[in-house]
């Protein structure tokens, strides 16, 4: 729904072959390790770890980045993520669904107001590789929890982005529109 | 967590949000942690934490409670995907206990013996966040008005029979569609006809939506069943005895996770048929006695 305001084609994608003629894809919320398995059992794993191994252009939020991680912390033993950012996400981090919040944040590269950011049993950013540029972070002034000092809640490496929260909740477009742009770019 | 209007938890947006990331999927009752296993293994997005499947509470009958904590932490353990318990209609008490256990999301349930036969759980105060049955609109506006955060079908749990699921589901949907074609003043005497709040009716009529997500559940038993309650227009799936009181509970879990993905697609629904061992023992509803029809349970 959100994307279909910036002025792209969204659609779903259950199957490999519906991979092909994608420009970017956005691997949304819901439970990474649901999604682990069900890649498998769907046979849509090794196409998409190709096409994201060539450069195209993802979007993840929340169980999405933790696919798109290098490393997942917290997760289940046969969980595997794509790698196509350089980056340790711990998963639920945050904690569970008691624990969910909602908080506004400062994003790079976002004008205008701060963002109203939806965490749902999110996860977060532990470490990032070199070329990783870090978006956006949380704190305790922003939680009321000093364990999470400093928090990385968003990132950038090339054409891949990612966010720990949920901003399809929100009707708040512009983590959106930068990805739409990061896809029209590319 | 603060409490201030920019950041807390157990708001509105965090828990309609939480049933937002379930859509598409499937929760399954599990009574013990190795049950829970299979079905996250199988793909379940969801487990439902209970004591006894609907059906054996059928059977065995007796008044139905919230589970066990010890049963209810062992599956937290077991398991990385949410969890949610259920708790007796109107008994707040058990769903402050469930909170306090850590559950993901409580289901005030009509599959438990009610312990209150004239109020559900005020659910706003609540950080975690609920889900609730319903056979038509009114219900389901009366439970959104009370503070649920996500709906399902009621259908009639235990029986293995789609029928009453198929019934709630095309209610539901039909109400939505006729609060579409009424003109504003009509929305005053549509909201006392469905006995729901009148903000609730205009923003549906306006939206043409529920504003939470809308599960199904109560009676689904093969991929088919599931399939057919996604093609009527629910956004997920819950099952309960249908998968553990079946001849082969991996099989059938995989394939109703499959089925529910691939809803639209007959090709993919007929292989997955296959070879999937004994269904639940079905019950046919005209059989049942009136006080043993859970769908007529709250109000």
């Amino acid at each position: 729904m959100s994307l279909a305001e910036c002025d792209v084609i969204a659609r779903p994608v259950r199957r490999a072959e519906e991979l092909a003629d994608l420009h970017g894809i956005v691997i949304p919320g819901g439970e990474s390790t649901t999604m682990s398995r069900l890649l498998d059992v769907f046979e849509v794993r090794s196409a998409l770890e190709e096409r994201l191994r060539a450069g195209l252009p993802a979007y993840g939020s929340c169980a999405g980045m933790i696919m798109l991680a290098r490393e997942v912390l917290d997760g289940r033993e046969d969980q595997r993520s794509f790698g196509a950012l350089d980056m340790v996400v711990r998963r639920n981090a945050f904690g569970r669904q008691v624990d969910s919040f909602e908080a506004d944040l400062d994003i790079k590269g976002l004008d205008g107001d701060a963002f109203r950011a939806v965490f749902i049993r999110a996860p977060w950013v532990e470490s990032v590789g070199p070329d990783v540029e870090v978006l956006a972070e949380v704190g305790p002034e922003v939680t009321g929890d000093q364990d999470t000092l400093g928090r990385i809640v968003a990132v950038r490496q090339g054409p891949v982005l990612a966010t720990s929260f949920h901003p399809e909740l929100t009707g708040d477009e512009r983590v959106h529109r930068l990805f739409a742009e990061i896809v029209r770019g590319a | 967590m603060s409490t201030d209007q920019n950041t807390g938890t157990g708001t509105g947006r965090v828990k309609r949000g939480m049933a937002e990331m379930l859509k598409g999927g499937v929760i399954m009752d599990v009574v013990n942690a190795e049950q829970a296993k299979i079905a996250e293994d199988a793909g379940a997005v969801a487990v439902m934490a209970l004591e006894r499947v609907p059906a054996d509470i059928r059977v065995e009958g007796g008044v139905a409670r919230m589970s066990d904590p010890d049963m209810i932490d062992g599956i937290i353990e077991a398991v990385s995907i949410p969890v949610m318990a259920k708790a007796r209609i109107g008994h707040f008490v058990e769903a402050q206990v469930l909170q306090s256990l850590g559950v993901d999301y409580i289901d005030e349930s009509e599959v438990l013996t009610p312990a209150d036969e004239a109020n559900h759980i005020d659910k706003w105060p609540f950080t975690v966040p609920f889900v609730c049955g319903a056979t038509n609109l009114g219900e389901a506006l009366r439970r959104i008005g009370e503070g649920a955060a996500m709906i399902r079908s009621k259908g009639e749990a235990g029986t293995g029979n789609v029928v009453e699921a198929t019934r709630h589901m095309r209610q539901i949907r039909a109400d939505i569609r006729r609060l579409t074609t009424l003109d504003e003043t009509e929305l005053y005497a549509a909201a006392k006809e469905l006995r729901a709040p009148v903000e609730l009716v205009q923003e549906i009529a306006q939206s043409g939506k529920l504003p939470v997500v809308l599960f199904t559940a109560g009676g689904i038993a093969t991929p088919a069943d599931a399939a057919m309650m996604m093609q009527l227009g629910a956004e997920g799936v819950f099952v309960g005895s249908g998968i553990f009181k079946s001849g082969d509970p991996v099989k059938r879990a995989e394939a109703i996770v499959k089925a529910t993905t691939f809803h639209d697609d007959p090709d993919v629904i007929a292989k997955i048929s296959r070879g999937l061992g004994e269904a639940m023992v079905g019950l046919n509803i005209t059989d049942l006695p009136e006080n043993q029809k859970y769908a007529g349970r709250g109000w």
